[in-house]
């Protein structure tokens, strides 16, 4: 090739260069319509429902009239799921990965669990309902109950929270792992001392993610039975005399934060709009503030181990 | 001991600390180490050298059961940790054992992401020792083995994350130190590090040897020729030669060290 059939440099880089700049206009683009229709549904939300949010709205039962219905059975209901969701998901969740990962010999039998844990992560979440209904109701007879409410999310969340947990154990390099062995550790203080607690901040982003998104779900829990008019509270879990806690409010019917706005919404007329509006407002305020608190503990963690 | 093995009797170590007697190791079907009898001196160096691959590696991580981390491993022959001639490699013989007699230090310093104190005491916590002062005066006294202790005895609080290359691999050693091993293996230990650190490490094992028995690999002639006793060339996860240091870098009996030690192949 002789020096001038070559074509000038300042042209093909200026070719790339458009490409680049395309790229970016796309990208901007893309961004902005996912973050823009995301701020209008929340504007729009907001602006419904945030003079119905107060006091009155917090601390009452639903109610005919729209203007003295609350949420109270819908968010104390909530947050009782999320509690047994996380009691029995997190520490299954988590010693099902642990073992899957550090224990389990790799045969096909582990091969195909693992393929089935991360495709059930993708399995709609009403099917979790049909057989928390099957299971939980009609086999083990627990009612349609807070227990069996958080027992399905568990299972809801169970594939999330295992797939993170691997990932974020798998993430301590091998260099690590085998300091501690060659010091004398056994597996289980090579985990305890070192894997775990140098993963937590990943495993908590996966714990939060998942309860996240069990906190939003309505289809599994209308399946197995949540009402959406609950004008009282479960049984609280404190009493006053011997022996002082009480479970009887695992087995109280419930309704949840989504089933509350979905009662609304689906009411006729005008007047509930605002409830409902308000309710998705304080819904997303939990998630918010869950996922805040996750990114607070993981910059935290982050901090103490430091590479 | 196989004294009556070796070509030259008089180039037998006289004290042995360890042996292998016919030791290979396979990866799955792939053979990596083909019946080796090395011994090592007590109370002095050993270096393993040979091109990559060679398997010199692979044959210092049997000596504390390394592989049995992973599956589909297999040894054969026999590993003898003297003075109780124990088999190291034998299936009653639980790893862990291996490990709290022989120490490791790896190619790339691998500190905890813990303070420097905590990374020295770490052998000891695993053996359960729990007391403050004698956790205290075996990590000075490790960090003061690994020629470490005036740079770093105002801050055993820091992180170990924070201390040089050179720092982080004499940390390493000390943390290998702190728990009185038998016998100390060292992985290419100054292959990350630059020239001043890698000679404060080499100074450093010529001073230790006194104390603990070394099995060394290095892929660094001249570091081989510099601070060790013994030497075995490797080759194809075979041995070729094994003698005094001075010998086989002076005159080696093979044509095959010859053209390694002369920068011919490899």
């Amino acid at each position: 090739m002789s020096a001038q059939s070559a074509p000038h440099p300042h042209a093909s880089i200026a070719r790339r260069k458009i490409a680049e700049a395309l790229f970016k206009v796309l990208g901007l683009c893309s961004l902005a319509i996912a973050v823009g229709t995301l701020a209008l549904l929340f504007g729009a939300l907001l602006f419904e429902g945030i003079t119905r949010i107060d006091w009155q709205f917090l601390m009452s039962y639903p109610s005919r009239h729209a203007a003295q219905a609350g949420i109270l059975s819908a968010w104390v209901g909530s947050t009782l799921i999320m509690l047994v969701t996380a009691v029995v998901g997190i520490p299954l969740g988590v010693a099902a990965a642990i073992y899957l990962e550090e224990y389990a010999r790799k045969t096909w039998m582990t091969e195909l669990i693992e393929v089935t844990v991360t495709n059930l992560a993708g399995v709609p979440s009403i099917i979790y309902g049909l057989l928390a209904l099957g299971l939980f109701v009609y086999i083990m007879g627990l009612g349609e109950s807070i227990l069996v409410a958080g027992l399905t999310l568990a299972l809801l969340t169970l594939p999330v929270v295992i797939v993170t947990t691997r990932e974020a154990i798998r993430a301590i390099p091998v260099e690590i792992r085998e300091a501690a062995y060659a010091l004398g550790a056994t597996k289980w203080q090579t985990l305890t001392h070192h894997v775990l607690p140098y993963s937590v901040a990943g495993i908590l982003t996966g714990i939060i993610l998942a309860l996240s998104r069990a906190i939003g779900e309505t289809a599994p829990l209308v399946t197995i039975g949540a009402l959406t008019f609950i004008a009282f509270l479960p049984p609280a879990p404190v009493t006053t005399h011997p022996p002082y806690l009480s479970f009887d409010w695992l087995l109280s019917p419930f309704t949840v934060m989504p089933i509350q706005m979905f009662g609304w919404v689906s009411r006729p007329g005008e007047d509930f709009i605002g409830n409902a509006a308000a309710a998705g407002v304080l819904l997303v305020g939990m998630t918010l503030t869950m996922n805040g608190v996750a990114i607070y503990l993981r910059y935290r963690m982050r901090k103490q181990v430091s590479w | 001991m196989n004294q009556l093995d070796s070509p030259h009797p008089q180039d037998w170590p006289k004290s042995l600390k360890a042996e292998t007697r016919a030791l290979s190791f396979s990866y799955g079907s792939r053979l990596a180490l083909k019946k080796l009898s090395i011994p090592v001196s007590e109370y002095q160096i050993t270096a393993l050298i040979g091109p990559s691959g060679c398997g010199k590696s692979t044959f210092l991580r049997c000596f504390n059961r390394m592989h049995d981390l992973y599956d589909g491993n297999r040894y054969e022959g026999e590993i003898l940790l003297y003075p109780d001639s124990r088999n190291i490699l034998a299936s009653e013989v639980d790893p862990i054992e291996v490990r709290m007699r022989v120490a490791m230090v790896f190619q790339k310093p691998n500190p905890f992401p813990k303070s420097i104190y905590e990374n020295v005491a770490y052998g000891l916590r695993v053996r359960g020792t729990t007391e403050r002062q004698i956790l205290d005066e075996k990590v000075q006294q490790a960090l003061r083995s690994a020629a470490l202790w005036d740079e770093v005895k105002d801050r055993l609080t820091a992180r170990a994350t924070s201390l040089s290359g050179g720092q982080q691999q004499r940390l390493c050693i000390a943390r290998a130190l702190a728990t009185d091993p038998e016998m100390l293996l060292l992985d290419e230990p100054t292959s990350a590090l630059d020239p001043m650190a890698t000679a404060s490490i080499e100074e450093l094992l010529l001073d230790l040897k006194s104390r603990v028995t070394i099995l060394m690999v290095t892929h660094n002639m001249q570091q081989a020729a510099r601070v060790s006793d013994w030497t075995a060339f490797m080759y194809l996860g075979e041995l070729v030669e094994f003698g005094l240091t001075k010998q086989l870098f002076t005159t080696p009996s093979k044509k095959q060290t010859e053209d390694y030690i002369t920068g011919r192949f490899g």
